[in-house]
Order: structure tokens, then C-alpha cells, then sequence
């Protein structure tokens, strides 16, 4: 017996959190969930727990199976904490202290190792008004309609902005849901399709996920959607909303009225705690993302933390589901509780299965290439929070800026609340366009804890009596 | 424009926004309820007072801040609205909790 709370701390409860906190607990691991949300699901199976929505056709039987995943958690022994935000992280001599904060206060609890299942998030869409209200992304407009059934648009419409599957999966259930799409505007140009069919044979191996595109696009057509596609040099218009939205079609400058634009460019991995903990991060050039580099059960290059789920790369909730599963075999492994033969013959089934999983990915990475995340226009806000432009970050990086954490010093880029989440990305690529330099050379912002705000009071609360907090 | 539609009919929870009075479907967060009351924006950003509204719903972007029940600069996505909540949208700069 440890002097630990738990063997096993899981931050997240999406699909990777959710398997990886239950297969913990099924090998006799002592396990705690620690998610912000009110239900288990993340954001891929958002209010999963819930009534749902009148008619559960519109979100698809893909959003269904995270039933089961719930399902499994709720029969496992592991203790799940909703609403409860893990903002700090340190290691202790057995393992690591989490501090984390929820509606009755924060606490601090201790656990032998980590599983940080932080998952996705969407790629910034920074484009010239896009901070305008009116403006939101593929990704809200979906939790909102999971969650609690709105629909966004009115007689006018939305109009959606960008690639990725996810655009068009919305789209589809806006369809479904009878709400009005004034149009989609993809940036995926002929080129990007040309490209993509050299890694069509290998995405044959994970044909379901191919099946369901076509379908949804075949939904989307039989709507009369309009789609435009190969558009660039979106801009959007507004005083105090978004008022219309222009662009480029076909070597055509066009306009169009819009008061609710939805922008989409794909998912990244949500690496702020990662990152954090000092775990190595590698840039994917495939994926135009950072992500920490992983060894086997998901293992970081900090010992005793494992990544599963998107936030180790884009996959997917299917490879969320596994890999969350194989980190928590690694780890029962290595504690003990799972035989190595018995862990090794299961890990084996599990990576077989996210081999065929991931077939898919490299094909919809080079079709779905992102063209509007390096802003062109330097009157672009970069920086939503301190509102400093990407002509701001290319004179700062043209003058000899050596990195983005010097950045911060020239013009506050990544220094607001946000903690550079919604610019990170953005930043580091600027920079590198400047520099002629890859994005792996420039770096990212060096982050520290707590990797939420919070207040005095909620790190007081933790306070043991001596003066010192942790 | 947002309608909470898709849902079956729950109750409703009232709240005041700048002090007058608001409803929304039972079950919402509070950036939701702020949505669907038609509000042009929900806060002015604190280094440019620009117009600013919900963007991510999901905890990442911080656009969504707001004072609720006299504490500021709280993140509007990630609290559910409860019956007599008072939200208060920021302009510009606030003063934090201690």
C-alpha cells in the first residue's frame, strides 16, 4: 500500500479518459476521473448521459456509442469527479499532486501516475474578423446542438467557412435538423484532392470512415446546400457583428450577407498540460500541429505520464477509445496488477486494431490541409486576447525576434487569459514563415501551472496550515 | 440568431442579464442562455473594447468572461445557468476576485 489517494489520475473524461479510467479500475487499479464537464463524454460525445435531442437521427449512431463507453465507466470501480478542473500539476516523490477546483472548492490529491486525456481542440481560424460576435467555431455550433439542441442561423442561415470532416459532419446535422445553411465556403482546392488520392489504396483499410464522408456529402448535395469550393481569402465584415462574409471563388472577389459564420480547419491536440509537464513535444508537419512525442502505452518522455486520445495526435474517438485502453494496460503493468504476458497479448489486439483505425488519417490530412491558419492579411488579430495582429508578429519576427516566448515580451502575443491557446499555433508558424525556418527550429510558448486561472482563494484553499501552498 | 429547438420541452430557469430580466431552457450554460437571449455581444475585450461573443464553447478561448453573481471574469461555457443567477456583462477591464 502507497501513501498515494490513487494509483492512477486520469485528466479528461472524452473517450481516451473514459476507457483509460475504466480498464485501469477493471485491473484493480485505484482510479479517479477528473473532467470539467457535468457528464462524462468530452466534447466528440458531449451530454451522452442526457435526454438527448427529440430526434437522435440528427447527431448519427457515431455520437450513440459513446453510450457504451460511459456505460463501461459508470460499472468500473473508478471515481469519476464532473465539474472539477485540474489547474496544477507537480510531482511528488511517489507520483504526482493534482490540484483541481470544483463547485465546493479545490482540493489537492496525490495518485502514483498520470493519464492526460485533454484531447482536441479546434485549429485557430484566424482570418480578418473573426473575433467579430456572429463568429464562432464548427465545433461550438456542434456542442451546442448536442447539448442543448440550438441551432444557430435563423431564416438567414449560417454560412460554414473551411475544411475538415467535421464541417461537413455539421452540416449534415444541420440538415437533419431542418436548419437553414445559406452556404459552405471550402478551402480544399483541386490540388488538395489530387494530392490526397495517392493516400486513397492505404485509407481503403478504414473504408467505413470514407463511407460515412460520401455520405454525408451525399446529404448535404441532396439538400441543395450551396458549396463553393477551392474559396480563399476569407474575410469577414462587421461594426459591432459579423455583417457579411468576402472571398475569393474562382478568381472572383465575392460577397455575401452573413450574421452567423462558423469557421472549421480540423482539430489539434490539446497540449497545454503536456506541454506543461515538460513532456517532449514534437511538431507533425502532416497534422500542422504540435503533439508529445510517445512510446509505447502512450508513455511521454516524463516518466510516469501517458497521453491517450487526440491529445497525442489527431485520430479520432474510435483511437481515442483504444489508445486510452492501452495506456491504462501499460500502467496496470507496470504497478503490477496485470501480468506482463497478459497485458502484452491484449496491447497487441488493441494496436492491431489502431493500425486499421488510423488508415484513414493520411489521406484526410493532405485532402484537408488547412490554408487559412498563416494569416496573409496583417490586419489579422493573432492574439485575441491582447489583440495584436499578424503584421504585428511578422515586423516583431522580421526584426530578429529570436522565438515566440521573446514574442511575448515585444507585444504580449499569448498573454492573456487564454494562455496563448488560441494563438500558439498561429504564432510559431508566422515565425517560421519569416525565418524560412521550420516550425520544429522556432518552438512554441513555454508554459507554466496553473494551466487554468484561478483565484487566490481557490490556491488558499489548499493552503495546509505552514504557509506554503503546495 | 440561436433557438434552442431540438430539445423536448424542459423547464424554464429565469436569470437577469445587466439587470433585466431573461429565460432560458433548463440545462443551458451560461453562454448559451446569453445566445439565445439575442445579446449583439457578450462582453467588450479589456484591451480594446471590441464587441466579443462566445467563440469556442469548450473552455479554450476565454471569450465568453463574465460576471455572475458579482464575481468577475468567469467562463460563461463552462457553468451551467442556475434560477436567479445575476450576469453581468464586462466592458473592458474588471476587477478580479480576490
Amino acid at each position: 500500500m502507497t501513501g498515494t489517494d490513487f494509483d492512477l489520475a486520469v485528466i479528461g473524461a472524452g473517450p481516451a479518459g473514459m476507457s483509460a479510467a475504466a480498464a485501469a479500475a477493471e485491473a484493480g487499479l485505484r482510479v479517479i476521473l477528473l473532467d470539467e464537464q457535468r457528464g462524462p463524454g468530452g466534447q466528440i460525445y458531449r451530454a451522452i448521459e442526457e435526454e438527448g435531442l427529440k430526434d437522435p437521427v440528427i447527431l448519427g449512431p457515431d455520437y450513440r456509442h459513446g453510450t457504451s463507453v460511459a456505460k463501461r465507466l459508470r460499472a468500473s470501480t473508478a471515481t469519476y469527479a464532473s465539474e472539477t478542473m485540474a489547474w496544477l500539476v507537480d510531482r511528488t516523490d511517489e507520483g504526482f499532486a493534482v490540484a483541481c477546483s470544483s463547485p465546493g472548492g479545490s482540493r489537492m490529491l496525490t495518485a502514483r501516475r498520470l493519464v492526460v486525456a485533454t484531447g482536441a481542440m479546434e485549429r485557430p481560424v484566424p482570418v480578418p474578423g473573426w473575433t467579430l460576435p456572429g463568429v464562432m467555431s464548427a465545433g461550438a455550433a456542434q456542442i451546442m446542438l448536442k447539448q442543448s439542441g440550438i441551432v444557430a442561423g435563423g431564416d438567414d442561415g449560417i454560412v460554414l467557412a473551411g475544411c475538415g470532416p467535421l464541417l461537413f459532419l455539421l452540416a449534415a446535422q444541420y440538415v437533419r435538423a431542418g436548419a437553414k445553411i445559406a452556404a459552405i465556403l471550402e478551402t480544399t482546392t483541386l490540388r488538395d484532392r489530387i494530392y490526397a488520392l495517392r493516400h486513397l489504396p492505404g485509407a481503403l483499410r478504414g473504408h467505413a470512415y470514407l463511407t460515412k464522408g460520401l455520405g454525408l456529402l451525399a446529404e448535404i448535395r441532396r439538400a441543395r446546400v450551396p458549396v463553393l469550393s477551392g474559396v480563399s481569402d476569407i474575410r469577414i465584415d462587421g461594426e459591432d457583428s459579423a455583417e457579411a462574409i468576402s472571398f475569393i471563388h474562382r478568381g472572383a472577389l465575392r460577397r455575401m450577407i452573413a450574421r452567423t459564420i462558423v469557421l472549421h480547419e480540423g482539430v489539434v491536440p490539446n497540449t497545454q498540460l503536456p506541454a506543461a509537464l515538460g513532456c517532449r513535444m514534437i511538431w507533425d508537419g502532416d497534422q500542422a500541429c504540435w503533439r508529445p512525442e510517445l512510446g509505447r502505452f502512450g508513455a511521454t518522455s516524463e516518466p510516469g505520464i501517458h497521453v491517450a486520445g487526440d491529445g497525442g495526435g489527431i485520430d479520432g474517438a474510435k483511437s481515442a477509445e483504444l489508445s486510452g485502453e492501452l495506456a491504462a494496460l501499460g500502467i496496470a503493468r507496470d504497478l503490477g496488477s496485470l501480468s506482463a504476458g497478459d497485458a502484452d497479448a491484449r496491447a497487441a489486439r488493441l494496436e492491431a486494431a489502431l493500425g486499421r483505425d488510423r488508415a484513414v488519417r493520411p489521406f484526410l490530412e493532405r485532402l484537408y490541409r488547412p490554408h487559412l491558419s498563416v494569416p496573409k492579411a496583417d490586419d489579422t488579430i493573432v492574439c485575441r486576447c491582447e489583440e495584436i495582429t499578424a503584421g504585428e508578429i511578422r515586423a516583431i519576427a522580421a526584426g530578429g525576434c529570436p522565438g515566440p516566448n521573446q514574442m511575448k515580451s515585444f507585444c504580449r502575443a499569448g498573454m492573456g487569459p487564454c494562455q496563448g491557446r488560441m494563438c500558439s499555433l498561429t504564432v510559431t508558424r508566422l515565425m517560421a514563415d519569416v525565418r524560412q525556418e521550420s516550425p520544429s527550429v522556432v518552438g512554441y510558448y513555454r508554459l507554466r501551472m496553473p494551466i487554468k486561472p484561478v483565484t487566490v482563494a481557490e490556491m488558499a484553499e489548499l493552503s495546509d496550515g505552514s504557509g506554503g501552498i503546495l | 440568431m440561436f433557438e434552442a429547438k431540438l430539445k423536448t420541452a424542459s423547464g424554464k430557469v429565469a436569470f437577469t442579464i445587466d439587470g433585466k430580466p431573461h429565460e432560458a431552457p433548463d440545462g443551458v450554460t451560461i453562454a448559451e442562455a446569453m445566445l439565445l437571449a439575442g445579446l449583439d455581444h457578450t462582453r467588450l475585450s479589456p484591451v480594446g473594447k471590441q464587441p466579443r461573443a462566445p467563440y469556442c464553447m469548450m473552455g479554450v478561448c476565454f471569450e465568453c468572461l463574465v460576471t455572475v453573481d458579482g464575481v468577475a471574469g468567469r467562463q460563461g461555457c463552462m457553468i451551467r445557468l442556475c434560477e436567479g443567477m445575476a450576469i453581468v456583462r464586462q466592458a473592458g477591464k474588471v476587477k478580479l476576485a480576490p
